[in-house]
């Protein structure tokens, strides 16, 4: 993913990929805009006013209220218009960007369901979740807070500067020069705040790390008594956040600051040069002080800026991460509706000339060749390492092979509809994972449409009905988080459940290495046995038992088939599966 | 299906949140707010009094403007020629306003920021120390996950109020030198300021009111959310072989359309306040310049007080949001300080003896007469009048089913937990009385969740002990663990990153039992610590184990015939009782249930064959 490549969109980019991908954020914009800043000219109007009223109303000749009213009843009706305006801009904005966002988030989670990388590398979960969550968040937080004090600073400024040039264009040109070194040291704190920032991110990550140590570690900690390493550690990290912190604040105050400070000397530019050029006629005294006005008007978008720039950042950051991950592209592609049509009845599944290797690595599969034909019960073994896990993940298409070609009823794979494929084929991994949810609710994923009736059906098809009595809650019982208010042999059982209601030809199983307790355990082998008839299997096999009932043995040795046959036959011919064999049976019966 | 709905019953809950309620938690807030400014007092004044300078600084610059409105600019006009005594000064008191406003600014967010970040830094040194003291039952009553949010995000909710608290402090100063800066100008159009002011404040305090519980339940909707997204990326197997993606994309949808939903009502009110709290100041002023020309004519007041009064409501109006920043924060600070309390406040410890264990060379150990049960359900003991020996130097197994209470017996011995009855020695010395240095250099547990820490390979073999190599590459061959690590890019210095995900489950388990062998245990206890690894690399590891010269007493907790055959005695125990012990041979030879459940897989199969 992203993470690896070189050369990172610029901040236009990514804005522009991003409202491409969804450009319902950018709806009616410029409506929206007009309205903003319309919505910012408050400040400006006030200004006016004044000059209006010190220049007219308060004359050596006596205060002229009549007209100073006409003026604060036109400059109120025209706050209650901006007002409006505010508002209006705002819930569009508001809207809008939400309407944008939560598109977005389904998009991209619909996308990361699609790429491998969820089965294979478990790790990134994790990350992936950031993707539609906090990652969104953050652009959310962009375009409705900074996003409009953004549009906010910048309308209020271009307003303050056109009723400026109105008003006088050298007192302009005294403001915006006052202006200039700040502007210019923008861009520069900016990237030191975003690099204080980022290492101020950096640090809440290793802080997080090593504050979970006390808590998750709690048995090893006591075990071995390092109570003390581990304080230390963790001091030292939440030190390093502390420190980090406070040297971004230290930018964020001086870059605040300094903005407080430059508003302070263009008022004093703008009293001595005023008075000056009051003096020599070009300036009336009410537009001297509407200056100060509107001097003030630059002051808070030059402390924001800063901010804004930084938040800008990150979000651009956040926005680039989930569009990374929109373009990534989708490794194993369903063809729907273009797939071949598989023929009806038991298929055979042929590997021809497979090979399989993660780029930039070796081989992890060279040139399998075999056929399963239907109705076998195939076991495959081998050690770790060997390839058995990658043969039974290219089967059940989680991948597909870097050469040669998988065939389902002799049909490439790649060419099978995703939906015709999960019919026929249906892969049963070790962990029977649940959702948290009704035991109901977790079969149906098995079968969508399937009554109350059939789901009790399939549970006592599979001889667990004594089982299924025993759960107080039947069908609605809850099951918890992942399934945890159930032991590791229930999910098991539900699992295979699922399983039966999905009514697969062929299914393939990642058998359970972890021990569960014994009576579950043979309901497990008794159920699975019962979903295994009639149908074809495949059992990435870790237990003895399996390989010696299989119809069919293939053991995998170092990325290779090495070895194809029934288990008499293989332990006969005293090879790679004699000799794990002869390992299992030492473990078996010393006992 | 329908699908779940975890949201279904949370806004119901939050609306009783509202009301009395609120302010209940208004008032302890402030309780709060006292405690964090007693504890970094000196910094916290300095940064008011930064915060004050800068307020009343403010307040200051619209009296420059009146002044130089009434001392520079009207004179100068009216003459058409500079004063320039006068223009100078003027230049001079802006200057002078904006130097102080500076200082006061910087103040203000340096000091505001040490204290914030002073604060919750001490609070999550304090509640780690807490984590680290209270003994492993209390642990074992609270999940990681609510752990772990009390000092994080628990420690910076307590305090968060003190991020805006000294602008608001600054923004009093500003009020009160407002206030009577206008009262020196005019009374009625000080009246007209404390009407606005007062306007303002309401705006903001009905502001939070409104926007408080919706904003409580987006964060939860945000909550759910990132649930049903972790749940279903936990299950994408299932999902991909299920052909379930467009299902849980509806169920991904919806909980994203409810946060929407959410998120824009919260817009809608922000779009209503933002712009009145915008216009009240304006109108002010408008109000000011219209009521100012009234007493203008009638020679009350004067242009130029008229015209600072109007200056001070541009900059007092955005200051008094601080307020309605420090009402915000004040619910959270006293939730987040209740779950910070409440762990800074727990008692439990687990002391230690000063006692040691004589000699060198495995150890025995011996359980007598102990009852223990879980202090959540004190009623069923899950250990009841047990006894066990462990004869130095031998290797024992525990075997039992699920729940039988093996992982108690191990953390019983390890003292982890103490018994509520009954005793437990080691090398004949209870183990109460041993100092935590002696127990700790005795005994080696592996437990049965593996934890790497995010550190070198080096320190998570060694942990706290310095090592030369060579001895942390012979516990490291013990456990085969060698070849892996040389081909690591760094060797022993290889980072193992968050948790040691960079490497595979055995291997991880392997690191975590070469950081018991390291030690040179007296006795080892493996809690099944080896069941990621593949029998075979097992069988080869505890043999190699049961080989070394001096070989501890072993206590191994097993389920695999390869592990259990490996020892001298078996222990099986059954609901926290010892039932039979004796070789695998001879339990075997005696005993149905432990056949029954040593060969549990086998006899699985055959039932089944025989159907």
């Amino acid at each position: 993913m992203s993470d690896l490549s070189t050369s990172r969109p610029s901040a236009t980019q990514v804005l522009t990929r991003g409202i491409r991908q969804n450009p319902e954020i950018v709806d009616g914009i410029w409506f929206t805009m007009a309205l903003a800043v319309i919505g910012t000219a408050g400040g400006s109007v006030i200004p006016l006013v004044i000059r209006a009223a010190l220049d007219h109303g308060f004359g050596p000749a006596g205060v002229d209220t009549a007209l100073i009213g006409k003026y604060v009843a036109i400059a109120t009706g025209a706050m209650v218009l901006i007002a409006i305006a505010g508002y209006w801009s705002k819930v569009r904005i508001f809207t809008a960007s939400e309407r944008g966002l939560a598109n977005l988030r389904v998009a991209a989670f619909r996308h990361v369901h699609d790429l491998s990388m969820l089965t294979q590398n478990t790790q990134r979960r994790g990350a992936l979740v950031s993707r539609v969550t906090s990652d969104v968040d953050q652009i959310s937080q962009f375009l409705q807070f900074t996003g409009i004090m953004m549009i906010v600073s910048v309308g209020q400024m271009l307003v303050a500067v056109v009723v400026m040039l109105f008003l006088s264009w050298q007192l302009t040109l005294v403001v915006l020069v006052s202006f200039v070194p700040l502007t210019l040291s923008l861009r520069w704190l900016a990237s030191a705040m975003s690099r204080a920032y980022d290492r101020v991110r950096a640090s809440v990550g290793e802080m997080l790390a090593v504050i979970a140590e006390p808590v998750v570690a709690a048995p090893v900690v006591r075990a071995y008594g390092i109570e003390e390493r581990t304080q230390e550690r963790v001091d030292a990290a939440v030190w390093a956040n502390y420190r980090a912190n406070i040297k971004a604040q230290t930018i964020t105050a001086g870059a605040f600051s300094a903005a407080v400070l430059v508003g302070g000397i263009a008022n004093a530019a703008v009293l001595g040069i005023g008075v000056w050029l009051g003096v020599v006629g070009e300036l009336t005294a009410g537009t001297l002080v509407a200056f100060f006005f509107l001097t003030g008007l630059f002051t808070g978008p030059a402390q924001m800026a800063t901010q804004v720039i930084s938040d800008a950042q990150n979000a651009v950051s956040s926005w680039r991460r989930v569009l990374d991950l929109l373009d990534t592209p989708a490794d194993v592609v369903d063809p729907a509706g273009s797939g071949t049509p598989l023929s009806s009845g038991d298929l055979a599944v042929q590997f021809d000339e497979v090979s399989f290797g993660y780029p930039a690595g070796p081989l992890v599969l060279d040139s399998i060749n075999v056929t399963i034909e239907p109705q076998q019960r195939v076991a495959v073994v081998g050690e770790t390492g060997s390839g058995k896990t990658t043969f039974a993940k290219l089967l059940t298409r989680l991948m597909d092979p870097t050469s040669g070609r998988v065939l389902l009823g002799g049909v490439d794979l790649r060419e099978v509809s995703f939906d015709q494929l999960r019919a026929h084929l249906l892969m049963v991994p070790q962990e029977g994972f649940l959702f948290d949810a009704s035991l109901a609710e977790n079969l149906r994923y098995g079968s969508k449409e399937a009554s109350d009736a059939e789901l009790v059906e399939a549970i006592s098809g599979l001889g667990l009905g004594d089982w299924f009595a025993s759960l107080p809650g039947g069908l609605d019982t809850q099951v918890g988080q992942r399934g945890e208010s159930l032991s590791a042999g229930e999910r098991q059982l539900v699992a295979l459940v699922r399983s039966a209601l999905a009514d697969p030809k062929i299914l393939v199983l990642d058998e359970a290495t972890s021990a569960v307790d014994p009576q579950t355990e043979l309901r497990a082998t008794r159920a699975l046995d019962r979903l295994l008839s009639g149908r074809t299997s495949v059992t990435i096999a870790h237990r003895l038992t399996t390989a010696e009932n299989a119809d069919r043995v293939l053991v995998f040795d170092q990325g290779s088939l090495v070895e194809d046959g029934r288990h008499e036959d293989l332990v006969a011919a005293g090879g790679v599966y004699a000799r794990l064999h002869s390992a299992w049976v030492a473990q078996a019966s010393l006992g | 299906m329908s699908t779940p709905s975890p949201t279904a019953q949370t806004p119901k809950k939050l609306d009783s949140l509202a009301g009395n309620a609120t302010d209940r938690l208004t008032r302890r807030g402030f309780a709060v707010m006292g405690t964090g400014i007693v504890r970094q007092k000196f910094v916290f004044t300095f940064a008011a009094l930064a915060s004050l300078l800068f307020g009343v600084m403010t307040v200051g610059d619209a009296w420059v403007l009146g002044w130089a409105t009434e001392h520079v600019i009207g004179p100068s006009f009216a003459d058409g020629q500079i004063h320039s005594a006068a223009l100078w000064t003027g230049v001079g008191l802006f200057l002078a306003a904006a130097m102080l406003r500076t200082i006061g600014v910087i103040g203000r967010r340096l000091l505001g920021g040490v204290v914030y970040f002073r604060l919750i830094r001490d609070d999550r040194m304090k509640v780690t120390r807490r984590y680290l003291q209270l003994p492993l039952r209390w642990h074992h009553r609270h999940p990681a996950g609510q752990l772990l949010s009390n000092a994080n995000a628990d420690v910076e909710a307590t305090w968060g109020v003190f991020m805006p608290l000294p602008m608001a402090l600054g923004t009093i100063a500003m009020l009160v030198a407002a206030v009577v800066t206008m009262a020196f100008a005019d009374g009625v159009l000080t009246i007209v300021g404390l009407v606005v002011i007062g306007l303002l404040f309401v705006a903001n305090a009905v502001y939070q009111r409104w926007q408080g519980p919706k904003i409580a339940l987006a964060q939860s909707l945000r909550g759910d959310l990132s649930t049903v997204a972790h749940e279903s990326f936990d299950g994408a197997l299932v999902i991909k072989s299920l052909g379930r993606e467009a299902d849980e994309t509806s169920r991904f949808r919806l909980a994203s359309e409810r946060l929407r939903d959410a998120n824009v009502s919260i817009g809608r009110i922000r779009a209503v306040f933002d712009p009145v709290i915008e216009a009240l100041p304006n109108l002010a002023i408008l109000a000011v310049i219209g009521i100012g020309a009234v007493r203008v004519e009638s020679g009350t007041t004067s242009a130029s007080d008229v015209v600072q009064i109007a200056f001070l409501f541009t900059v007092v109006g955005m200051q008094i949001r601080s307020f309605g920043w420090v009402l915000g924060e004040l619910p959270r600070a006293v939730i987040g300080a209740d779950r910070v309390g409440q762990v800074l406040a727990e008692q439990d410890e687990m002391t230690y003896g000063l006692r040691d264990i004589a000699g060198t060379g495995p150890v025995a150990a011996s359980v007598k007469n102990v009852t223990y049960s879980h202090p959540d359900v004190p009623e069923t003991a899950v250990i009841s009048d047990l006894n066990l020996d462990l004869a130095a130097g031998s290797v024992v197994a525990l075997v039992g089913a699920t729940g039988s209470g093996k992982s108690t017996i191990v953390s019983l011995v390890s003292r982890l937990i103490d018994p509520d009855a009954g005793s437990v020695t080691l090398g004949g010395v209870p183990v109460g009385e041993l100092s935590q240095s002696s127990l700790t250099r005795t005994l080696a547990l592996v437990p049965q969740t593996t934890f790497l820490f995010d550190d070198t390979v080096r320190a998570n073999v060694a942990l706290d002990l310095s090592l030369p190599d060579e001895q942390i590459w012979a516990a490291l061959r013990v456990v085969q663990a060698d070849r892996f690590v040389e081909a690591l890019p760094a060797g022993l210095e290889t980072e193992l990153g968050e948790r040691g995900t960079s490497l595979s489950g055995g291997q991880r388990q392997r690191i975590a039992l070469a950081r018991a062998i390291v030690r040179n245990p007296r006795i080892l206890i493996l809690d099944d610590a080896t069941s990621a690894l593949d029998p075979q690399v097992e069988q080869r590891v505890l043999t190699a184990l049961a080989q070394t010269a001096a070989a501890p007493t072993m206590l191994v907790v097993a389920y695999r015939k390869s592990t259990i055959a490996l020892a001298d005695e078996v222990l099986l125990v059954e609901a926290g009782q010892l039932v039979e012990r004796g070789s695998d041979a001879e339990l075997r030879a005696r005993s149905v249930k432990y056949r029954n459940l040593v060969d549990a897989y086998d006899q699985a199969r055959q039932e089944v064959d025989h159907e």
